[in-house]
């Protein structure tokens, strides 16, 4: 990796370092896998910030994620904008438009977060759709992907049934390729897909979009736990996550948390605003707060 | 070649497949297991057969144009009378074979995506007449271009979503329509309107909608007492198409054109013509050929005809693409609208601007063919729905 700025925390520092892969058995530098495995150690839980890359600009997402990193964001999920995400509710819906109007492509990203490896080592994830993979081409995307350092991605149209021409590539670049369960898996599903999934299995809390309201926490902690039983990966959990209670709650029981829309709609309501990333910061510090409380042990 | 296709995957060669959020796939799993289970079922397959005859008019007749033929002095032109079908298009075959799986499956909604409004009004229909919820997803723009379809449906019990998104076109109100699955995915099905999507429905809508070449198969032989040298049907997502031309693949000498609508010309961008600018990628569950720009990104498109105005073809016609047993041409809109006065001035038949890029396609051929040759054009919807649209262009105020 690029060398130690000071900007760099001392926790990226370690994360850089390589260490063995359990399901590889050789040495495995991706910082996604670091960044779980020390969380693990320290029995944390860790925070997964998504944001749209490009919005509202590729320069105010390159501010954010530095500074979402310093307010106690452990992973950054990239959002690559797509005229027709079918996954995403109306908030990623309209800052992907954004995007799309500020002429953000997949290369202008990959350009975006290659000069972030210059100041950090977050782990970063990509979350986009298929034929955005398809048009690049499956092996040039792992490779420059790769070479931007992008440590994994997220396909959300893409189940394992479909990604065999990906898993080469991927793997071959040292890429984590994170599938999704949902609650409508059936125990086959779970069995076929949280074993295909590395880097971590992102487990949908709700039967919905992106951005739909979170009602039953007991449910999603059930399906949780099911997952475990065949995982090799960490289970992290998204959609519907808004409030730091929320947050909170999930940590409990999820190796992590995924925060998207909720995060996306600030952004959007203070997009204008000269305080905009201090006003984003404030509401990742308080996610990461809860979370912090959620698991400490109850006083006596 | 053809028997076994799609494959296990859904796969047509490459293309198809089922590129869906993993929340959806149990429900193509179960949809795939019950249709798979429905089509070798005597009493399932006895009680479509009851609907297309006693609800839907079914078979429609293979009607002979001798003016049109005459007109154009060449070939002779047979029309598949699928605008003679009840609500006027060929889309209530499908309609109501997925409504029959919905009730098996014991889902008691349904929803839909349109965009010429004919594949609402057809579901709308089954539903009412099956006692099922439904609601019909269609862009904001195709509602201003096809405001008679919409109060058909509002009359006929369905609640009618807008979707302000994107184009506000068809492949808007299919994302909204997929994501309605996906939050609701365990009391609705979806019943999606043409030969796209992911596996099993490319598959599935293709055997409902065979039906119609079956008939023209067995109904040409009668007349004819041949095969016909060509078949010609337009193509938007592709179901009328695919369903008159199926059944005969097998027979090597029938020759197929599908046609797409060339809007104001392939070189101006606007347009839906899948083959002649497009290129293979993912879109709304299926590996198919698109239009798209260099980031992967869809392309706005445009056409007259709402029902034709989409991004992607069926997988299953880019497969036939591939491997040159289908061939693609396309109509513009002018063509198009030519078409439809000729036919309704030669035949007394007001085709639907859709079926009418078939028929602009006819006008280049059928001049160019022997006498004693035979086309048989699917006439996949009447043109009543467009009537409103037609005064609109002409500065006609009705």
């Amino acid at each position: 990796m690029i060398g130690s700025s000071h900007r760099q925390s001392k926790r990226a520092r370690t994360s850089s370092r390589p260490q063995p892969c359990p399901s590889h058995g050789r040495p495995d530098p991706n910082r996604l896998d670091a960044t779980f495995r020390r969380l693990k150690d320290e029995k944390k839980k860790a925070l997964i910030v998504y944001l749209m890359a490009g919005d509202p600009s590729l320069d105010a997402t390159e501010k954010l994620v530095l500074a979402l990193e310093q307010a106690g964001a452990d992973v950054i999920e990239l959002g690559v904008p797509f005229s027709d995400p079918i996954a995403d509710g109306p908030v990623i819906q309209r800052a992907a438009q954004r995007a799309l109007n500020n002429g953000v492509s997949l290369r202008s990203i990959f350009t975006m977060v290659k000069s972030l490896r210059q100041r950090t080592n977050i782990p970063i994830v990509l979350m986009l759709y298929s034929n955005s993979i398809c048009a690049m081409g499956y092996e040039t995307f792992c490779q420059t992907a790769k070479d931007a350092g992008v440590d994994g991605m997220i396909v959300p149209d893409m189940p394992p049934d479909e990604a065999g021409p990906l898993k080469g590539p991927a793997e071959e670049a040292g890429l984590r390729l994170i599938f999704l369960l949902a609650p409508t898996s059936t125990k086959d599903r779970r069995m076929f897909v949280a074993r295909q999934s590395h880097g971590f299995v992102y487990y949908v809390s709700l039967t919905g979009i992106t951005g739909s309201k979170l009602t039953d926490v007991a449910d999603v902690a059930q399906n949780v736990e099911k997952i475990r039983k065949v995982a090799n990966a960490p289970i992290a959990v998204g959609f519907g996550v808004a409030t730091p209670n929320d947050a909170a709650r999930l940590s409990d029981f999820a190796d992590g948390v995924i925060v998207g829309s909720a995060v996306v709609r600030r952004i959007e309501e203070c997009r204008h605003a000269p305080d905009m990333v201090e006003q984003v910061v404030g509401f990742v510090r308080s996610l990461k707060a809860a979370m912090a409380q959620e698991q400490q042990p109850a006083p006596q | 070649m053809t028997a076994s296709l799609p494959d296990r995957h859904g796969r047509f060669g490459p293309y198809g497949g089922r590129y869906v959020p993993e929340t959806l796939m149990p429900a193509l799993l179960e949809l795939e297991a019950q249709y798979a289970k429905a089509k070798k079922d005597r009493r399932f397959q006895t009680e479509l057969a009851h609907y297309l005859k006693y609800y839907v008019g079914r078979p429609t007749s293979l009607y002979r144009a001798d003016r049109l033929s005459a007109k154009l002095g060449g070939a002779r032109i047979y029309l598949k009378r699928e605008d003679l079908c009840h609500t006027g298009a060929h889309k209530i075959n499908n309609a109501i074979g997925q409504a029959l799986l919905a009730l098996r499956m014991k889902k008691p909604r349904v929803i839909a995506e349109t965009g010429a409004g004919q594949h609402g009004v057809a579901t709308a229909t089954a539903a009412a007449m099956f006692g099922l919820q439904c609601e019909i997803y269609m862009g904001t723009e195709d509602m201003q271009r096809q405001a008679l379809n919409v109060f058909r449906m509002r009359l006929l019990g369905a609640t009618v979503t807008g979707v302000d998104a994107g184009s506000r076109t068809l492949k808007d109100a299919i994302s909204e329509a997929m994501r309605d699955w996906t939050t609701n995915v365990r009391t609705t099905h979806y019943v999606l309107g043409s030969v796209l999507g992911a596996h099993p429905y490319p598959m599935m809508i293709r055997d409902f909608q065979s039906v119609i070449g079956r008939e023209a198969r067995k109904q040409i032989l009668a007349a004819e007492g041949r095969l016909p040298d060509y078949l010609v049907a337009c193509v938007g997502g592709g179901s009328n198409s695919i369903g008159l031309f199926h059944p005969f693949l097998k027979d090597k000498k029938v020759k197929m054109v599908g046609v797409e609508a060339g809007g104001v010309g392939i070189v101006s961008g606007k347009h839906a013509a899948r083959f002649a600018g497009g290129k293979p990628g993912v879109l709304q569950g299926t590996m198919t050929y698109l239009l798209q720009d260099d980031d992967g990104q869809i392309n706005l498109t445009h056409s007259v005809s709402a029902g034709l105005d989409y991004a992607a073809v069926g997988p299953e016609h880019s497969f036939y693409h591939d491997q040159g047993r289908i061939e693609y041409a396309y109509a513009t809109d002018e063509e198009a609208l030519e078409a439809f006065d000729l036919l309704t001035r030669e035949e007394g038949i007001m085709p639907a601007l859709e079926s009418a890029h078939a028929v602009a396609h006819v006008v280049k051929l059928a001049p160019k063919m022997k006498k004693s040759q035979i086309v048989l054009v699917n006439l996949s919807g009447r043109g009543d729905k467009d009537v409103q649209q037609i005064a609109r262009m002409r500065g006609v105020a009705l």
